[in-house]
């Protein structure tokens, strides 16, 4: 499934990032990468973006890119 | 000649703190070449014959935002003696990810472990001895709040700098992408030089466009290298970055796992986590964000800065003016020079330091929720918003930075990384009204609409409103055409901020806008005073027979079909254009009522009535509010740009939506008066 189905609470596994160019590299470049484990944190009050815990840090990105990263429960 | 020390690193990561702790006051500030990336340099306190750059806070060393390829370049070609690279010890595994990168480039590396107090308070362990080990470089603990190491860093730079030591281990890939770099090693041999030939060759492997561009390769290396790579991404399924960027995370991994030891348990709640639970909690954290923005607009502009400004006013309209006039005249200086230097000079610097105190509140509370973390998580709530009309959430600080003062808040925006967001918050910024615009609504106000409070408050409204229609205009238009760019943002910890941090940021936005009233402000009004006192032959003259006078009277039918076509409101516009500020004090010049005069005044009130309708009063609030604020925003928007071409676009987009505003504002509005 897409990370951006991913409800808060859950953590996930990383499986493959699509998309290309800057926005590809810039996720990947913050840590998202093949295999790497997310935890959803939340939804802002709007309902986008959302804010992820990735190696130990905290993210947010919105639902369009995250809709370009694959992931398992 | 001076030795160079590039201190680098995420940003976040406290690199500004150890910049100014190891450069003392010995600092000055440049532009790098060609971009819009401030450069910051200073010499190491103690020792002049180091220099230290502070490089832009990066993640990594893609050739994607600007900041990076700035730093890249001054990596490769600046070839300074040593990077010190600020890392954050509190999340080390992204932070080293710039590490390894930084250690590809064949310079030497020092690593200052910076905030390793919150590793104590967090009982986190770092075993530094195997992290320096594993990196091949020295690593030193430091903290710009306790002070801890610096001293230390100092020494070790020299050291390192003096030994010509401290080359790093390069991270080493798994085996079929390492054999892959070896084949395109060889093939790029003796056109680098050794020491960056590691770096040069992951990039090539990368696809990287900037080093492509650089090397000059033949046709045929060219297409050697594509095979290799291509052959590699087939065989592993993935993109030649996406290959480098895994690798290169897991060798982190490994690295870490042998020298880190978590102290808390994940799960548990940190304070952080508690405040950030109620403050983007999905139900209070717009409400919270109205109160916490309310309060400080009550601070800053109503109780405290309203006290300063009245002290500020008194001081330079009495006290400077009048002893400066006295003082003057005794030394038998001509009557027309007091007249220049009194009420011209003296008067309009005056009226723009009045708004000083309250900026500085302003920016004072502006700057601590920045440092604190508060306006990350503001853009986060706010990017849905802002994404409609295509900007992002992080255009939204630059606009509250924008209700001070307008040159600050296009300076700010330099945090926005894409190019088109930033372009468009830059045009869009001047349109929240800054303060200098608000003695102008406080004027009309009082004229026009004396029992209606809320007519100066919907100029914010009306600032709101022309962004968003504007942003969806310009989202329509060649240059800002296409795909949203990403909104990848870090939201870092909440922590008390250090005050010396909060008040220099404070002062550096401050500073901008007293340079303005130094500067532009005080020449403006020298030849405003000029102009309105003298005929074309160079006669002095009453007001209505000035060279100011008979520009009004040419360019005043242009302002007819909006409703203030007189040479003396024409004035006004045009002296507006140089500073918003001025249009209070022109009002008082031109209707003979002397430059000294406050927007309160009674006569001024009364004498501007025959100017104006309820309704052309309002046009022209509309049409302040829209155009172009002033020329240090100009001068401001000139340097953020680096363009001539986008600083026209955005003075003829600013004047032709202000024209248009009020022009639709007073027709429409005559239909039904």
């Amino acid at each position: 499934m897409k990370l951006s189905d991913a409800k808060p609470g859950d953590t996930v596994r990383v499986r493959k990032i699509e998309g290309s160019g800057p926005t590809m590299r810039r996720i990947m470049d913050m840590g998202i990468t093949k295999g790497c484990s997310l935890h959803v944190r939340k939804y802002a009050p709007l309902g986008d973006p959302i804010e992820i815990t990735v190696r130990g840090y905290e993210l947010s990105l919105r639902k369009a890119d995250a809709a370009t990263i694959l992931v398992e429960k | 000649m001076a030795h160079s020390i590039a201190l680098a690193g995420n940003p976040n990561s406290g690199k500004t703190s150890i910049f100014n702790e190891l450069t003392g006051s010995l600092q000055y500030v440049g532009n790098w070449p060609g971009v819009t990336v401030e450069k910051k340099e200073g010499y190491l306190k103690n020792d002049k014959r180091f220099v230290v750059v502070d490089l832009p806070g990066i993640y990594s060393l893609s050739p994607y935002t600007l900041e990076e390829v700035v730093t890249r370049d001054y990596l490769i070609d600046g070839k300074p003696d040593l990077i010190i690279d600020v890392v954050d010890a509190t999340n080390l595994e992204r932070n080293l990810y710039l590490t390894t990168q930084l250690i590809e480039t064949g310079i030497p590396v020092l690593v200052a472990l910076n905030m390793i107090d919150l590793v104590h308070k967090n009982k986190d362990k770092i075993d530094i001895k195997k992290l320096s080990d594993s990196l091949g470089c020295p690593v030193i603990e430091t903290s710009a709040v306790t002070k801890a190491g610096l001293d230390d860093l100092v020494r070790t730079s020299q050291q390192i700098i003096e030994r010509a030591t401290g080359h790093g281990i390069i991270a080493r890939f798994s085996e079929p992408i390492e054999a892959a770099l070896k084949e395109i090693e060889n093939l790029i041999e003796g056109q680098v030089t050794p020491e960056s030939e590691r770096w040069f060759t992951i990039k090539l492997f990368e696809r990287d466009v900037k080093v492509l561009e650089r090397l000059h390769l033949s046709e045929e290396i060219l297409a050697n290298i594509e095979k290799i790579i291509v052959k590699i991404e087939e065989e592993l399924d993935d993109s030649s970055e996406g290959l480098i960027t895994n690798d290169r995370y897991e060798y982190i991994e490994t690295m870490i796992m042998g020298c880190y030891k978590k102290g808390r348990q994940t799960g548990e709640l940190t304070i952080s986590d508690k405040i950030d639970r109620i403050l983007t909690n999905r139900w209070l954290a717009l409400p919270l964000f109205f109160v916490i923005m309310w309060g400080v607009y009550y601070i800053a502009i109503q109780s405290v800065g309203d006290f300063f400004v009245g002290s500020i006013e008194w001081l330079f309209e009495d006290f400077i003016g009048g002893n400066l006039a006295t003082f003057l005249t005794s030394i038998k200086v001509s009557p027309w020079l007091i007249g220049l230097i009194t009420e011209g000079i003296v008067t309009g610097v005056g009226s723009v330091l009045t708004f000083v105190p309250q900026m500085m509140i302003l920016f004072f509370f502006l700057s601590f929720m920045e440092d604190c973390g508060y306006m990350a998580r503001v853009a986060f709530i706010m990017d849905r918003v802002f994404r409609r009309f295509g900007l992002s959430g992080k255009s939204f600080i630059p606009m509250l930075i924008g209700t001070g003062c307008s040159v600050p808040a296009i300076v700010s925006t330099r945090t926005i990384e894409n190019q088109r967001d930033r372009r468009m918050t830059i045009m869009l910024t001047p349109f929240i009204p800054c303060g200098a615009k608000l003695p102008v609504f406080a004027l009309m106000v009082g004229a026009f609409f004396p029992n209606s409070a809320w007519v100066a408050s919907s100029m914010y409204a009306v600032g709101i409103i022309g962004v968003i229609i504007s942003g969806i205009i310009l989202k329509k238009t060649k240059p800002f055409r296409g795909e949203p760019s990403p909104f990848v943002m870090e939201l870092p910890p909440y922590h008390f901020p250090r005050m010396r941090g909060v008040l220099r940021q404070m002062w550096d936005r401050g500073k901008e806008f007293i340079k303005k009233a130094g500067t532009i402000i005080a020449l403006a009004s020298a030849v405003i005073w000029i102009l309105q006192s003298t005929s074309w032959s160079f006669q002095f003259v009453e007001t209505q027979d000035s060279i100011l006078a008979s520009i009004g009277r040419f360019i005043a039918p242009l302002f007819a079909p909006l409703g203030f076509g007189t040479w003396q409101v024409a004035i006004a516009t045009i002296t507006g254009l140089l500073a918003k500020e001025t249009i209070v004090a022109t009002f008082g010049i031109v209707l003979g009522l002397g430059g000294g005069i406050a927007e309160g005044d009674v006569t001024l009130l009364n004498s501007i009535g025959a100017f104006f309708t309820p309704l052309s009063a309002y046009s022209f609030m509309i049409f302040t509010v829209f155009a172009v604020p002033c020329v240090a925003a100009i001068g401001a928007t000139r340097r953020e740009m680096q363009s001539a071409k986008w600083t026209w676009a955005t003075i003829l987009f600013q004047f032709g939506f202000a024209y248009t505003a009020a022009l639709l504002v007073f027709q429409i509005g005559s239909l039904f008066i």
